[in-house]
């Protein structure tokens, strides 16, 4: 294993954050805090419990799901994107390291930042709403597990996108739908039946749903489910990537 | 064992386009050679497969031994590649961009070996700037200093002096005479064909993705000091005539001329005795005149579909211009 390849591309995805600090780290926080601003303290205020958990508590893990998303697809898009735009990428191409050692190490970077942000946004939670933790392992589980599973998938959109264009597409078209419409906000049990099974085709209803069971110990699916469905998108982005390398798709001619 | 060993080597893209047709090429450790060709002849094809960007569609290609799908750390790490555009990213320093080159390529990091490259290179006062501050020239050699940080045994400039001016490229040809007396094996590019003169130990002329002539540049050099004269007939000539057969003339297509080449430096260039022997095979010609034979004329021919555009105008034009090229 060429290990000092791993470092060096982790080590510069990691300087790039530096770099970007109020764009990676500062702006997700602040957009965060909004949200408990506007749904938790002044909407939420004359929302009623939900399953015995204040409104603006019940929210957090939706609103860590959401950045923790948002952002591991934004963060290794980017990071393989950047070098194939401005040409960079010939030097990894052209260097001495394997493909799982070059995903490894993109990906790697850009989850240890998302997870870094999820964590921080957890902390900003704290400051406003009482927060609980009833399963802190399962919690820990599911920010990796999560923050790896779209980190891939940015990786595979990032490799896949030839204009900035397409880089925005996805993460704004469909992750973000996705996310606001699986239960960031509410718990699909409050929805009318057919909106309900709708729901369950939304594969970020199973993703919020277990990573808010390891904080309350209420979830709209089975703990299960959330984490074969977790599993499910990893195999499927692990897949695409492996094609990907075997063909050279959008890196080699 | 060469350093570079290519053998029947094609590339042909989906398109259809065939980019390269069976290259069999070897590099011999240490020396220049200078891979010399138009645009579009599939130059930057050939390294790009070499350094691992490109997937051939055929044949085998070993880097000191080691084949580059095989054994591809073993190969990679033997190379240094400096692509033709400029490539950075602008945002990173001059220091973190060639430690970062060095780590890719799989050596721990080693800041004493990275000065000498920048110093090397005159980059070292810069080393803590970011690249996007950096003149062009400063830029190429950044470039050098990446594909150098990882000490490579073969390193490829390819086009190197494209778009550079005349000074930077004497700059960036004496330094390239640098590395090769420190032991790099340089392998460039150029569609220049002073540069080729100027820095090669050996040239290699592609077109069309074909390889078409490898040489010494010595004995490239001894075409170059060949003179022509070229004898217009009266008559049209079927052949040579049997008593001509000795001064290894050349008949015209037309039959209505003779060419013949001489050793300009030799003692004796045998033209007074050719011309004796003219008229005692009693052929009367109407004109005469000498020629040098340059190195366009002989890469224009080599070039050019095997004849169809040899016209002397061509070779003319392109001794005129200021940097002589394959066009």
């Amino acid at each position: 294993m060429n290990f000092y390849a791993v470092r060096a591309i982790y080590l510069s995805e990691m300087a790039r954050t530096r770099r970007t600090l109020l764009q990676s780290i500062v702006a997700p926080v602040v957009s965060t805090s909004l949200y408990f601003v506007v749904f938790g303290a002044a909407i939420g205020s004359r929302i009623s419990h939900v399953g015995g958990v204040s409104y603006g508590a019940f929210i957090v893990p939706g609103l860590i799901m959401l950045s923790l998303l948002t952002q591991s697809i934004s963060n290794a898009s980017f990071g393989i994107y950047f070098p194939r735009f401005v040409g960079t990428i010939y030097e990894i191409l052209s260097a001495p390291v394997s493909y799982l050692e070059v995903v490894g190490s993109y990906v790697g970077a850009a989850a240890t930042k998302s997870i870094m942000l999820g964590l921080i946004i957890l902390a900003t939670a704290d400051l406003f709403v009482p927060l609980h933790i009833a399963h802190p392992l399962w919690m820990a589980g599911f920010l990796v597990l999560t923050a790896v599973t779209f980190s891939l998938f940015g990786f595979i959109i990032g490799v896949w996108a030839d204009g900035f264009e397409k880089l925005q597409v996805v993460p704004l078209l469909i992750i973000t739908p996705l996310t606001f419409l699986g239960g960031s906000f509410y718990s699909i049990d409050i929805l009318p039946p057919f909106w309900r099974k709708a729901a369950l085709l939304n594969p970020v209803v199973y993703l919020i749903s277990g990573f808010r069971w390891s904080f309350y110990n209420q979830a709209d699916v089975g703990l299960w489910f959330s984490v074969a469905m977790t599993l499910a998108v990893l195999a499927i982005c692990l897949a695409i990537i492996g094609w990907i390398f075997k063909t050279g798709y959008r890196l080699k001619s | 064992m060469p350093a570079i060993s290519v053998t029947g080597l094609f590339k042909r893209y989906a398109s259809g386009f065939h980019a390269l047709e069976d290259i069999n090429l070897e590099i011999r450790r240490g020396e220049i050679f200078a891979l010399l060709g138009p645009n579009g002849a599939g130059k930057t094809t050939l390294i790009s497969i070499i350094c691992g960007l490109v997937t051939p569609s055929a044949g085998r290609v070993l880097v000191e031994g080691h084949d580059i799908v095989g054994e591809y750390r073993a190969a990679r790490s033997r190379i240094g590649l400096v692509p033709q555009e400029l490539t950075t990213d602008a945002f990173e320093t001059v220091w973190a961009t060639t430690n970062f080159s060095r780590g890719l390529f799989g050596k721990p990091a080693d800041a004493k070996h990275i000065e000498r490259v920048l110093t090397q290179l005159s980059l070292w006062d810069k080393k803590n700037d970011k690249i996007r501050t950096l003149s062009g020239g400063m830029k190429r050699r950044l470039m050098i200093a990446k594909a150098l940080a990882h000490e490579p045994q073969i390193l490829f400039l390819d086009e190197p002096t494209a778009g550079v001016d005349v000074e930077l490229r004497r700059d960036m040809w004496r330094l390239v005479r640098a590395l090769s007396d420190g032991g790099v094996t340089i392998m460039l590019t150029t569609h220049y064909i002073d540069e080729a003169e100027e820095m090669a130990d050996r040239v290699g002329v592609i077109n069309k993705g074909r390889i078409i002539l490898v040489e010494e540049k010595e004995a490239l050099m001894r075409k170059l000091g060949r003179k022509q004269l070229t004898l217009e007939l009266q008559e049209r000539l079927e052949r040579v005539p049997p008593a001509l057969a000795g001064y290894g003339l050349e008949l015209s297509a037309d039959g209505g001329s003779l060419t013949y080449t001489y050793d300009r430096q030799a003692a004796r260039t045998g033209i007074a005795s050719l011309l004796k022997a003219l008229i005692e095979a009693e052929l009367r010609f109407k004109d005469l005149q000498t020629r040098e034979s340059s190195l366009e004329e002989i890469f224009v021919t080599l070039v050019s579909d095997r004849g169809a555009a040899t016209e002397p105008s061509v070779a003319l034009m392109a001794g005129q211009e200021p940097r002589r090229q394959l066009s």
